[in-house]
């Protein structure tokens, strides 16, 4: 390294200094104490004991709550293509040019500010069976009321009803990305004589692709970590229907003091995360078109 | 034509949206008598504004509201020092190692939280910060991922030419950073800092595992335990919910630009 090559890594590295530091500490460190928790039986009023893979075994065995926790958390990936629907189908008519544009557009996205800790409450009060607005909705429409939240089978799609209202930042994503999509792509699109069909799914679905990859992804870490919601809500109730990966962990931890089960557990998600994020990653390459080639 | 079946879905759906906030808000207005009816009623009669003042009463409002704001203020201070340096060095200089630590540092928005979670938490009851404000406020002066990296996306389409003139009038980066790149990232920073404050403004399980003490509780904290009292006063919860969700609604219809600038930055991009 050259006297000035030296002194300009010393630069670069004094200015990332503050994140280099919190990466090191809040990082680095808890990542290979918690491997190694994991690997403990750890009480922690009793100093960690090591046991090997005890924790990941005992987990793996565990029918009743870890894989149940598995399988709810599974089943709530079914919102990623709802809210992918419904918030790109919300940009594409935000994406013209009419007045009052911004007004709706602020409309969409007010639900995503709400604390969750509200939203929580306010959507077990519209979820309530018997006095909640949404069961009132369904008897105008002459549908069967519905238990949502205290019915093990309407459980989670309360919670996934609950989510759809919040995809205003999905809507802010693909709206800016709608307005990336060059207008003479359409011009030219339409003198080949493509409908609104042929133009949505031949140019505005292929253009748009890296960002419904990037929002996907998201989508399949934001499943995996929901807590929440459930913590205020439900508690994993009714019959465990909402016992989801996170909240369980967080009992484990917090609740159970097992330490250890909850450092395997955090362990096993992140192999899950990676592993849902390494298939939507390998799908890309089929649908995931990228301006001017592979990035 | 076409206009009028976008203004249609568009009010359509809307009203769907604003459905559930106008329904608190009414909720929140409403008489305990008036509260459970077999039919819904929209027109809360009579209007009982004490809601409000009884929610306020029954769980220390002002204090929580304190307890949030200072830890606001920090995470923001914090936040917006610490993301928009290692932004500088990420996007404005050119050294050894800078782009492996960028891909890393980007890899480490791929981690489930509660990987760090535990050791972290265990780390700040050993220092015996559990039941202070330091566990939710320090970490923010270490920089966030996410927001070092909406910066950094900032930071690059600031033309290079004003660095190089800064940089011929004798300005060493510390100067540049100071006087050229920052005040021309006013905006994104502005973002930052909005974002920082929401999420701290949101935070659940932070002060969840961090503060036993009552008397330090945030106001979403507050709302949790107020929720566990009054399980079935509904005008009492919506009243509450109304108070804690008013801030950040504000905020965004104030600052809207820059929130929806900032979420669209990180979005194309990535």
């Amino acid at each position: 390294m050259t006297p000035s090559d030296r002194r300009r890594t010393i630069t670069g590295l004094l200015f990332v200094a503050p994140w280099l530091l919190g990466f090191l500490i809040f990082t680095v460190y808890p990542i290979l104490a918690s491997f190694y928790f994991s690997l403990c039986d750890y009480r922690v009023l009793s100093p960690p004991r090591f046991i090997g893979l005890g924790n990941y075994t005992a987990m793996l065995r565990d029918t009743d709550y870890f894989w149940r926790s598995v399988l709810n958390t599974a089943f709530m990936f079914i919102e990623l293509p709802l809210a992918l629907a419904l918030s790109l189908g919300i940009a594409m008519l935000l994406n013209q040019r009419l007045k009052g544009i911004a007004f709706f557009r602020a409309i969409y996205y007010l639900p995503a500010v709400i604390p969750t800790v509200a939203s929580a409450v306010l959507w077990r009060w519209l979820l309530n069976p018997e006095y909640g607005l949404i069961n009132d909705f369904l008897t105008k429409l002459h549908l069967p009321r519905l238990g949502w939240l205290t019915d093990p089978v309407w459980s989670k799609p309360s919670f996934i009803l609950m989510d759809l209202w919040t995809v205003g930042g999905g809507i802010v994503i693909y709206l800016a990305g709608l307005q990336g999509v060059p207008q003479h792509l359409y011009e030219a699109a339409q003198m080949d004589g493509a409908n609104v069909w042929q133009q949505f799914r031949h140019v505005t679905l292929p253009m748009l692709s890296p960002v419904i990859f990037f929002n996907l992804i998201m989508g399949v870490i934001g499943t995996f970590q929901y807590f929440t919601q459930t913590f205020v809500m439900t508690n994993g109730g009714p019959d465990n229907s909402t016992l989801f990966y996170a909240l369980y962990l967080f009992q484990n931890a917090f609740q159970f003091f097992r330490m250890g089960e909850a450092c395997a557990m955090a362990w096993i998600l992140f192999a899950l995360t990676m592993g849902a994020t390494w298939l939507v990653f390998k799908s890309s390459a089929r649908w995931v078109y990228y301006e001017g080639g592979l990035k | 034509m076409r206009k009028f079946l976008s203004y249609a879905a568009l009010s359509a759906l809307g009203v769907l949206f604003l459905l559930p906030f106008a329904w608190m808000v009414v909720t929140s207005l409403k008489a305990d008598a008036q509260v459970m009816t077999p039919v819904p009623e929209w027109i809360p009669r009579p209007l009982v504004w004490e809601n409000y003042t009884k929610a306020l009463q029954s769980f220390p409002f002002l204090r929580y509201l304190g307890n949030t704001l200072v830890i606001c203020a920090l995470a923001v201070i914090g936040t917006v020092i610490s993301c928009a340096l290692p932004a500088y060095g990420f996007a404005r200089l050119r050294w050894r190692g800078r782009d492996a630590l960028f891909f890393i540092m980007l890899s480490t928005l791929m981690l489930p939280s509660q990987v760090t979670l535990l050791p972290t938490f265990l780390l700040f009851r050993w220092l015996g910060w559990t039941d202070t404000i330091a566990p939710l406020t320090v970490p923010a002066f270490f920089g966030s991922a996410f927001s070092i990296f909406l910066l950094r996306q900032f930071f690059l389409t600031i033309p290079a030419e004003l660095s190089d003139a800064a940089r011929i009038d004798g300005c060493n980066e510390w100067m540049i950073f100071w006087r050229v790149v920052a005040p021309l990232a006013k905006p994104a920073l502005a973002t930052v800092a909005l974002f920082s404050f929401t999420s701290a403004w949101m935070d659940f399980m932070g002060p969840l595992i961090y503060l036993n003490d009552d008397n330090k509780y945030t106001l979403a904290l507050g709302l949790l335990s107020f929720l566990g009292r009054y399980t079935q006063s509904f005008n009492l919860l919506m009243a509450a919910s109304t108070l804690i969700t008013i801030p950040p609604v504000v905020i965004f219809l104030l600052a809207q630009r820059a929130f929806l600038r900032g979420i669209a930055l990180t979005g194309l991009k990535g």
